[in-house]
C-alpha cells in the first residue's frame, strides 16, 4: 500500500530558561494507506511534540521545529504557508485529544462545534452543517443525535464527550486520524466501548490512525504497526505482533516486563527498569538508554546509535544483539 | 478462622456526604447525599493485601478514608484488632492511628512542598513522641535507605524529585510509626510504568520485611491481580464481589467483574485477537440517585425483574467467594 505520510529526521526544540529542551531529536517514520501506527512511550519522550510538530501546532516561540520533512501526499506539511496547512488540518488530518472536556469550548454547543469544520472546509450551509453533526454524531453512538446538538460539553459524561470529540474529527473524513491517548482519562469500561467504537469506524471509513499512548495494552489489540519513543526518539518499530513477540531494545524489554498481566498465571517479580528518563537539555551523543541499560558497554557511552533494520518490518536503535547478548 | 487471624473487620459500613440547598440563600436543607459508600462489609487479614478496585467514583478512596476514620462514617462499624474505630474519641482514635497509615495518589499535592524531607518523615515520630528529637535524624536517614533513597537527601526539598522518587518519600513517612496497616490509595496511578514496578515491588518488599497489611485501592486490574492476595471489586458504593485472586480472575461471577476483566487490554497481540469483549452500555449513573435494587441492573446485560426490586444480598456463594448478584 502507499505511504500515505513520510516523516524524516523531524527535531524539535524549546527555549527555556534554563536552556534549551531538546523534545524531538529526529524522528522518521512513515504511514501506510489505512494502517494503524501506534506510538508508544512514557511521559515526556517527545511522542505528542513529534505530532504536534507535524501538524505546525508547536507554539513558536518557545518551540521551534529546527529539521525534518513530513510528507503528506507528497507535499511538505513543514514548509507549506500557513492557509495551506490550516486546509489539511481539521479535514484531511485530524486530531483527537486527551482531555474531551479541555479540548472543546465549553461555550459553543455541542452542534456549533461540529458544524464549524463542515462548514469551513466542505463549504456546507449552515442548515447543512448542522445535519452533517446529527450524522456524525449518530456514527459515534449518541442516542437522539438531533436533540444533544444543542447541550454544551459539560452536559456530555467523558465517555460521551470523547464520542462527540470523535465525531467531529470525522466530520470532514480525513484520511489520517491522529488520536493522542484518547483513552487515558477515562475508566476502563469506557475505554474499551471508545477503542471498539474507533476500530469501527476504520474499518467502515478507511482511514489512517496513528494512536499516541503510555499503555502497550491498548496498543496490542489495535495498531498493525507499532513505535517505541524514547528521549526524543524512536528506538524500535516493527510489526505489532513481532514487538511483543520478540522485543529487541533493551528498553521495550524492560517496558514489557514491567506490566503487570491480566492473564498471569505465575507471581513472577515485575522487572523494573532502574534510573529515571533523561532530561534533555542537550541533544544526546550517546545512546540516551544506557545510563538505565543492564546492556551497555563502552560504544553505547560513545555513540549514539541509529534505528537499523533487523528483520523485515523490524527496526531498532541499539549496539547490542539482545538475543546474544553480544555487540552488532 | 480466629479473631486473631484478623486485623480489622468492616460492617455495614455507610458514608453519605449531604447534598445541602439554600432557599432566599439564607436557609441551608439538605437536599439529598452522595452515596458514595452504601452498606459494605469486609475483613482484613494480617499480612494480606486486599485490592479494592472499581471505576472512578465508585467509592473505593471513600472506604480508605472512612475506614481510617478521616471520613467520619455515617452509620455501621469498622473493628481493628477488636476495638471499634467508630465513636472513639479524638486523643483515643489519635493514639490509634499510630498503627494504620495512608499512601496516597499524587505525590506532589500530598508532600508539604515547605518542609525538608527530614520534617516530613520526622513529624509523626515527633507527633506520636516515639524517638526523642535527637534520634529523629537517624531515624529518618534508615527510613531513607529502607524506600531505596539516598540518606544525604534528607535536607532537600519535594520539589527536588522526580514522581517516583517522591511516592518513596510518601511511604517512608507511612513507615515511620511501623504501622501494622497501610491504605495505598492508588499510590502509582500517577506514575510512569517503569517507575510503578519500581515502586510495587518496594511495597511487596516491605511487606514481606514488616509483615505489613495493605488495602490496596487502585482501577488497574492487572496491577490489583499481581499485587493482591485478595480482590474486592467496587460498584457505585457497593462491593459486587469479593474473592480471592486467582478464583477472582478465573471464575469471575458476578456480571460487572466479567464485564470489568473483559475490557483491560493484555499487552499480547495473539491474545487480545481472540478476546471476547463485554462491551457495557452507558455510564455509571450518579452516586446521589443510584438505581432501586440491584446499583449494576441499568447497564447490566442480564437484568431481570427482580434486579429493579430487591437489593441483592452479598452472600457467599463458593469457598470464600462473596458475591452480590440475585442471578448467581
Amino acid at each position: 500500500m502507499a505511504n500515505i505520510l513520510t516523516v524524516e529526521g523531524l527535531e524539535t526544540q524549546f527555549k527555556t530558561q534554563d536552556g534549551t529542551v531538546h523534545a524531538v531529536n529526529g524522528v522518521s517514520f512513515v504511514l501506510k494507506e489505512g494502517e494503524t501506527l501506534g506510538i508508544v512511550g512514557e511521559s515526556g519522550c517527545g511522542k505528542s511534540v513529534t505530532m504536534m510538530s507535524m501538524m505546525r501546532l508547536i507554539p513558536m516561540p518557545p518551540g521551534k521545529v529546527v529539521a525534518g520533512l513530513a510528507l503528506f501526499q507528497g507535499r511538505d506539511l513543514l514548509s507549506m504557508s500557513d492557509a495551506e496547512v490550516r486546509s489539511v488540518r481539521g479535514s484531511q488530518i485530524t486530531f483527537i485529544f486527551q482531555d474531551p472536556m479541555t479540548s472543546f469550548n465549553p461555550v459553543l454547543t455541542i452542534g456549533r462545534q461540529l458544524a464549524e469544520p463542515a462548514e469551513i472546509h466542505l463549504n456546507m450551509t449552515k442548515k447543512q452543517a448542522y445535519d452533517r453533526a446529527a450524522e456524525m454524531l449518530a456514527l459515534v453512538g449518541i442516542p437522539k443525535p438531533k436533540d444533544r446538538l444543542d447541550d454544551f460539553p459539560h452536559q456530555f459524561s467523558g465517555g460521551m464527550r470523547q464520542r462527540a470529540m470523535i465525531a467531529m474529527s470525522l466530520v470532514c473524513t480525513p484520511q489520517i486520524l491522529i488520536a493522542d491517548e484518547p483513552t487515558t482519562a477515562l475508566d476502563v469500561t469506557i475505554q474499551a466501548q471508545i477503542v471498539e467504537l474507533v476500530k469501527g469506524l476504520r474499518d467502515k471509513l478507511g482511514m489512517a490512525i496513528i494512536w499516541i499512548t503510555h499503555d502497550l495494552g491498548i496498543i496490542a489489540g489495535l495498531a498493525d504497526r507499532v513505535g517505541v519513543m524514547y528521549a526524543g526518539y524512536i528506538i524500535e518499530e516493527a510489526a505489532v505482533k513481532d514487538l511483543y513477540r520478540e522485543p529487541a531494545h533493551p528498553y521495550t524489554i524492560g517496558l514489557l516486563g514491567s506490566l503487570p498481566r491480566l492473564d498471569e498465571t505465575s507471581n513472577r517479580r515485575l522487572t523494573s527498569i532502574d534510573g529515571l528518563p533523561p532530561v534533555l537539555m542537550a541533544k544526546p551523543t550517546y545512546c540516551p538508554f544506557a545510563p538505565r541499560c543492564r546492556y551497555a558497554y563502552e560504544r553505547c557511552w560513545k555513540e549514539n546509535p541509529a534505528l537499523v533494520t533487523i528483520d523485515t518490518n523490524h527496526r531498532t536503535a541499539c549496539w547490542i544483539d539482545t538475543k546474544t547478548g553480544r555487540p552488532r | 478462622m480466629s479473631d486473631s487471624e484478623i486485623l480489622m473487620r468492616v460492617e455495614h459500613l455507610v458514608k453519605h456526604f449531604p447534598v445541602m440547598r439554600s432557599r432566599y440563600l439564607l436557609f441551608s436543607y439538605q437536599a439529598g447525599a452522595v452515596k458514595a459508600v452504601d452498606d459494605i462489609s469486609f475483613t482484613l487479614r494480617r499480612g494480606e493485601t486486599l485490592g479494592l478496585v472499581g471505576e472512578s467514583g465508585c467509592g473505593k478512596s471513600t472506604t480508605g478514608r472512612a475506614i481510617l476514620q478521616l471520613h467520619k462514617p455515617t452509620s455501621g462499624h469498622v473493628f481493628f484488632e477488636g476495638t471499634d474505630l467508630v465513636g472513639l474519641k479524638k486523643e483515643q482514635m489519635r493514639r490509634m492511628r499510630r498503627k494504620m497509615q495512608l499512601i496516597f495518589q499524587d505525590p506532589y499535592a500530598s508532600l508539604n512542598p515547605r518542609m525538608t524531607v527530614q520534617e516530613i518523615i520526622g513529624e509523626p515520630l515527633l507527633v506520636h513522641q516515639i524517638a526523642p528529637e535527637k534520634e529523629i535524624e537517624e531515624r529518618v536517614k534508615s527510613l531513607l535507605k529502607l524506600v531505596g533513597l539516598n540518606p544525604a537527601f534528607a535536607k532537600r526539598y519535594p520539589h527536588e524529585f522526580s514522581g517516583g522518587q517522591r511516592q518513596r518519600i510518601g511511604v517512608a513517612r507511612a513507615l515511620a510509626l511501623q504501622p501494622s496497616l497501610i491504605v495505598c490509595d492508588e499510590p502509582i496511578s500517577a506514575l510512569d510504568v517503569s517507575i510503578q514496578a519500581q515502586v510495587v515491588n518496594l511495597l511487596e518488599d516491605l511487606q514481606k520485611e514488616f509483615n505489613l497489611t495493605y488495602l490496596f485501592i487502585a482501577h488497574d486490574l492487572s496491577m490489583i491481580r499481581h499485587i493482591s492476595n485478595r480482590v474486592a471489586v467496587m460498584y457505585l458504593g457497593v462491593i459486587v464481589e469479593l474473592t480471592g485472586r486467582s478464583e477472582l480472575y478465573k471464575n469471575p461471577l458476578h456480571p460487572y467483574t466479567q464485564a470489568l476483566l473483559s475490557a483491560v487490554p493484555v499487552p499480547d497481540p495473539t491474545v487480545e485477537e481472540k478476546r471476547h469483549r463485554i462491551i457495557l452500555e452507558g455510564d455509571v449513573p450518579s452516586p446521589v440517585n443510584p438505581p432501586s435494587g440491584c446499583r449494576f441492573r441499568t447497564r447490566c446485560p442480564l437484568a431481570k425483574e427482580i434486579c429493579a426490586e430487591q437489593r441483592p444480598e452479598f452472600r457467599e456463594v463458593g469457598p470464600d467467594h462473596w458475591v452480590a448478584c440475585h442471578l448467581v
